[in-house]
C-alpha cells in the first residue's frame, strides 16, 4: 500500500506546486470567488471520473458514459417536462437507472463476446447518442422550460458571499454529493468482496477465476457502477447549468480519463485509488480553468488535456514497468 | 479407511479423436512426497486437471479416503483438499503478500466484507504454519519467483489442503532456493499433507520424492519407491531410450584468431575488469548465482548496455555494439533467458519467427525473396527436427523444446559467428534438451561457432562446455576446464561463493 499513498503524495505535491505556480501568475487565483468555481467544476467530472476509475482498476476502459449521460439525462429531463414531474429524488433515481441498465448492456458485450471494453464502449457510445438524436430529439430543453425544481436543487448553495467585484457567489451543496459519493466509492473498493474482486481482476483476470471470484458479477458490477454515476451525473449537470441538451457531454471522456490516469490509476488495471483521482480531477480542472483565466484559446485547451494524457499515462506506465524489472 | 489419500483407477481422457490419457491409474498416500514425471505431452497436465476436477475423465473412476466420487467438480476437489499451485502461481501482483494470503479463506467463507485485521492475521498465521516471515504489506509483485512460490504454497495451506499439487516447481529457482522450497516441502509433509510434484528435472525428483510414477505418451510407464530409479533410469522411463551424455571436448586448431576476445570490459558497479577470450568452436559455461552479472555481460555484447569500458573484438576486428542490429552485424547472436517473452512472436509461424532477425538477408530490391526464404526456413525446419506440422505452424502450438529450437535456427540464419545462450534449456524436458544440447555441440564442433553459455543447470554445463568459467559480483572468479570439469567440482566452486 505504500506505493499506492507515495503516488497520491507524488500528485498531491505536483498539485500544491502547480497551485503556488498559477497564484504567482495570476494572484485572482486564490481568491474564495475562484476557488468555489473551481470545486464547483469539479462535480460533474468528479463523479463521471469515480467510475471510470473503477473500471480501470478493473482493467478495462469506458468511453461511452457521455453518451450515457447524455442520454439519462435527456429521457428524464424530456418526461419531467411531459408530465410536469414536480420532485427531484424520483428523477435522480430515474436517470441513475438508465445510466445503470446501459452500463450492464457494455458488461454484456465484454464479458459474453470477451471482447475489448474500448471497442465496445465505443460502439455502445455511438449507438446511445444516435438514438438520442435521432428518436428523442435534437432540441434544447432551456431554462425556460426545465424543471423548477430541478433548477432549484442545482442552485442550493452551502455559503454565500459578496465579491470584491460586488457579485453574489456561492460554493454550491453539490459538492457535498461529490464528497458523499467518493467516500461510498472509497469505502466500497476497500471494504467488500467486490470492491476487491475489481482490483483482483484488474491484476489478474484468469487467477481471479481461479480463486473462485465470480469474475462475471465482478464485470457487470464495474460497468454498471460507471453507468449509473454517469446517469447521475448527466442529470445533475443539467440542474447545475439550467438547461438539457442532448448534445452535451461530447467529448468530456477525454477529460475525465485524463483527470484519472492524472491521479495515478493504471492503464494497465490493478491500480488506482479514490483520493488520487479526487486530486486528479482537481489539477485538471485547475489547469483547464487557469489556461481559460489567461485567455488561452479553447482549441489550444484540447491540447494540453491530449499532452496531460500522454505525459500522465507515460509516468504511470513507467512506474508500473520499473516496479516489474 | 482406504491406505490411500486419491486413488485414479484406469482413467481415460480423450479430447475428440486423441487420447491424452490411456488407462492411467495412480495413487497418492497421506502425507507421501510423490513425484510425478513426464516429457511434455506425455499426459502430465491432463492428469492434474482431472484431479483438480477442471477435466471429467472419460472412463474410469476417482475415489478420496476409498470413496468413489461421481461427478468431480473443481469445487469439490477444493473441498477435499486438493491444491493446484500452477507454474504462474495465480497470484495478484497488484495486492500485498496478505490479501493475496487472506482472499481465499474470505471467498470460501462467503464474506462480503473485508475485515483488514483478520486478513492480517490470516495471513501471519498461514506464513507462521510455513516458518517464513515476509512483509505482509510487500506487493506480490516485488517479489522474487521463489517468495511468490512461497506465497502460493502457503494459500494453498490455507485451504486445509490434504495434497499439494505442485506444477514444475523449481523451474525459475535457483539451486539455494530449491534447497529452500525442500525444507518447506519437507515441513509440509510433517503435518500430514501430500505433496505432488510434477517435474521433469531429474535430480531434484530423486532428491525430494519418495515415490515416482513416470509417465510417456498418456500411458505410465514406471511406478515404485524412489530408491529403484537412478538417472539412467528415469530419463529411459521418460524418453523411452538411453541418452547419451558424454562431454564436450576441444582441441585447437590452426592459428585462427581468438572469434571473441574481451580485455578489461567493466560497467561500473556492475561488471568489473572482464578478460576473456574465445576461439571458433568453443563452448564455455559461465555459472555464478542469479544476479553475479552474467546477465548483464550478455546484454551488454550484445548492444544492450553500450556505456561499458573497456575492449571487444570479434575475430581480431574492434567492435562496440551500440545497439542490438549492430551486434547482430557484428556476427553476434543471444537466445535469452526466457524465450516466450522476450524472443518469440507466438502467435506467428515457425518460419516467420525464423526470418525475423535475417530479412535483411533474403531481400532483393524491394521485395522479400520468397523462394530463397523458404528453402533456408524449410532447410532448418529439417536440420533441428522441429516437431510440427510445418514452418507454417504457429509458434504457441509448439512445446518448450521446440519453441527453443526456433529461437536457435533465427540466430543460425544470420549467420551468427558467437551465440550466446542464456539458460538454452530452462522448461525444456529431457529428450528435447538432449535434441538442443547435441545440436549446439555440433554446430561448435563442426561449423566452429564459438558459444557462450550461461547456465545454472550444473550438469548441463558439465556436458556442453569445453570449460566454465565461474562469475561472482561482476568479475571473474575462477575457472574449471578439462579432466577438472565435474559436477562436483563446479557445485563445490558454486557452493564457495557467499
Amino acid at each position: 500500500m505504500t506505493i499506492f499513498r507515495r503516488s497520491e503524495f507524488i500528485i498531491a505535491v505536483i498539485l500544491i506546486a502547480a497551485m503556488i505556480l498559477i497564484g504567482l501568475i495570476n494572484p485572482a487565483f486564490w481568491s474564495l470567488d475562484n476557488l468555489f468555481g473551481l470545486l464547483r467544476s469539479n462535480v460533474i467530472i468528479g463523479i463521471m471520473a469515480l467510475g471510470v476509475l473503477v473500471v480501470m482498476i478493473s482493467g478495462g476502459i469506458d468511453v461511452s458514459f457521455t453518451a450515457f449521460a447524455a442520454a439519462a439525462m435527456y429521457l428524464t429531463v424530456k418526461i419531467m417536462v411531459y408530465y410536469g414531474y414536480e420532485g427531484v429524488a424520483l428523477p435522480f433515481l430515474a436517470a441513475t437507472v438508465i445510466g445503470l441498465v446501459l452500463g450492464a448492456m457494455n458488461a454484456f458485450f465484454i464479458h459474453t463476446f470477451r471482447m475489448i471494453p474500448l471497442i465496445v464502449t465505443l460502439g455502445t457510445g455511438s449507438v446511445v447518442r444516435g438514438l438520442l438524436l435521432g428518436l428523442v430529439g435534437t432540441s434544447i430543453v432551456n431554462i425556460d422550460k426545465m424543471p423548477p425544481q430541478l433548477i432549484a436543487f442545482g442552485k442550493t448553495n452551502l455559503m454565500n458571499s459578496v465579491s470584491a467585484t460586488g457579485t453574489n457567489f456561492g460554493l454550491t451543496a453539490m459538492i457535498l454529493v461529490y464528497a458523499g459519493l467518493a467516500l461510498v466509492t472509497h469505502l466500497f473498493l476497500r471494504y467488500t468482496m467486490i470492491g476487491r474482486s475489481i482490483f483482483a481482476y484488474g491484476g489478474a483476470p484468469e487467477a481471479a477465476k481461479r480463486v473462485g471470484f465470480d469474475t462475471r458479477k465482478t464485470l457487470l458490477f464495474v460497468y454498471c457502477f460507471a453507468g449509473a454515476l454517469a446517469g447521475f451525473a448527466g442529470l445533475l449537470q443539467s440542474a447545475m447549468i439550467w438547461q438539457a441538451n442532448p448534445r452535451d457531454f461530447g467529448g468530456l471522456e477525454l477529460d475525465v480519463i485524463a483527470a484519472v490516469v492524472l491521479g495515478g490509476a493504471s492503464i494497465f488495471g490493478g491500480r488506482g485509488s479514490v483520493v488520487g483521482t479526487l486530486l486528479g480531477v482537481f489539477m485538471l480542472v485547475m489547469v483547464k480553468n487557469s489556461l481559460i483565466i489567461m485567455k488561452v484559446d479553447t482549441t489550444w485547451q484540447r491540447v494540453v488535456v491530449g499532452l496531460i494524457i500522454i505525459i500522465a499515462t507515460a509516468l504511470t506506465a513507467w512506474r508500473d514497468r520499473k516496479k516489474i524489472v | 479407511m482406504s491406505e490411500y489419500l486419491l486413488e485414479l483407477r484406469n482413467i481415460v481422457k480423450r479430447f475428440g479423436g486423441l487420447v491424452a490419457l490411456d488407462n492411467v491409474s495412480l495413487a497418492l498416500k497421506p502425507g507421501e512426497i510423490h513425484c510425478l514425471a513426464g516429457e511434455n505431452g506425455s499426459g502430465k497436465s491432463t492428469i492434474i486437471k482431472i484431479m483438480s476436477g477442471v477435466y471429467t475423465p472419460t472412463e474410469g473412476e476417482i475415489l478420496i479416503d476409498g470413496k468413489p466420487l461421481g461427478n468431480f467438480t473443481p469445487a469439490q476437489s477444493v473441498q477435499q483438499g486438493i491444491q493446484v499451485i500452477y507454474q504462474d502461481f495465480s497470484l495478484f501482483g497488484n495486492l500485498t503478500v496478505a490479501e493475496n494470503l487472506a482472499l481465499n479463506t474470505l471467498l470460501l467463507e462467503g464474506r462480503k466484507t473485508v475485515d483488514w485485521s483478520r486478513v492480517r492475521e490470516l495471513a501471519t498465521k498461514a506464513l507462521a504454519r510455513l516458518g517464513v516471515t515476509m512483509d505482509l504489506d510487500a506487493e506480490v509483485e516485488s517479489l522474487p519467483t521463489s517468495g511468490k512460490q512461497i506465497v502460493a504454497i502457503a494459500r494453498a495451506m490455507m485451504a486445509d489442503a490434504r495434497l499439494i499439487i505442485m506444477d514444475e516447481p523449481t523451474t525459475a529457482l535457483t539451486r539455494p532456493e530449491v534447497d529452500a522450497l525442500f525444507r518447506i516441502v519437507r515441513d509440509i509433509q510433517s503435518q500430514g499433507i501430500a505433496v505432488l510434484f510434477v517435474s521433469h528435472k531429474m535430480r531434484e525428483m530423486l532428491e525430494i520424492s519418495e515415490r515416482l510414477t513416470v509417465f510417456r505418451n498418456g500411458r505410465k510407464v514406471a511406478e515404485g519407491p524412489i530408491g529403484e530409479f537412478n538417472e539412467a533410469a528415469i530419463t529411459r522411463a521418460m524418453t523411452g531410450h538411453d541418452l547419451t551424455d558424454q562431454t564436450y571436448t576441444w582441441e585447437k586448431r590452426g592459428d585462427e584468431p581468438p572469434r571473441l576476445k574481451i580485455d578489461k570490459l567493466s560497467i561500473p558497479g556492475v561488471l568489473q575488469d572482464i578478460d576473456l577470450s574465445l576461439q571458433p568452436g568453443e563452448i564455455v559455461g559461465l555459472s555464478g548465482l542469479i544476479g553475479s552479472g552474467r546477465t548483464e555481460l550478455a546484454l551488454a555484447l550484445f548492444g544492450m548496455n553500450p556505456s561499458f569500458t573497456g575492449k571487444v573484438e570479434i575475430d581480431g576486428k574492434p567492435v562496440h555494439p551500440r545497439s542490438v542490429q549492430e551486434a547482430v552485424a557484428a556476427g553476434l547472436a543471444y537466445v535469452p533467458e526466457d524465450r516466450l517473452s522476450e524472443g518469440l512472436f507466438l502467435t506467428q509461424s515457425i518460419e516467420r519467427n525464423m526470418l525475423a532477425t535475417s530479412f535483411d538477408k533474403f531481400v532483393r530490391g524491394l521485395f522479400i525473396d520468397r523462394k530463397r526464404a523458404d528453402a533456408a526456413t524449410s532447410g532448418m525446419f529439417d536440420a533441428m527436427q522441429i516437431a510440427a506440422p510445418g514452418p507454417h505452424t504457429p509458434v504457441n502450438h509448439l512445446s518448450g523444446g521446440n519453441a527453443q529450437r526456433v529461437v536457435l535456427a533465427r540466430w543460425l540464419l544470420t549467420g551468427a559467428r558467437l551465440l550466446i545462450l542464456n539458460g538454452p534449456t530452462v522448461g525444456v524436458d529431457v529428450g528435447s534438451k538432449a535434441q538442443i544440447h547435441r545440436k549446439i555441440r555440433e554446430l561448435a564442433s563442426q561449423d566452429g561457432l564459438a558459444v557462450l553459455m550461461i547456465s545454472d543447470d550444473v550438469p548441463e554445463l558439465v556436458q556442453n562446455c569445453n570449460r566454465v568459467i565461474v562469475m561472482h559480483r561482476g568479475a571473474f572468479v575462477g575457472e574449471v576446464a578439462g579432466d577438472q570439469l565435474s559436477e562436483d567440482e563446479l557445485n563445490d566452486r558454486l557452493k564457495a561463493l557467499k
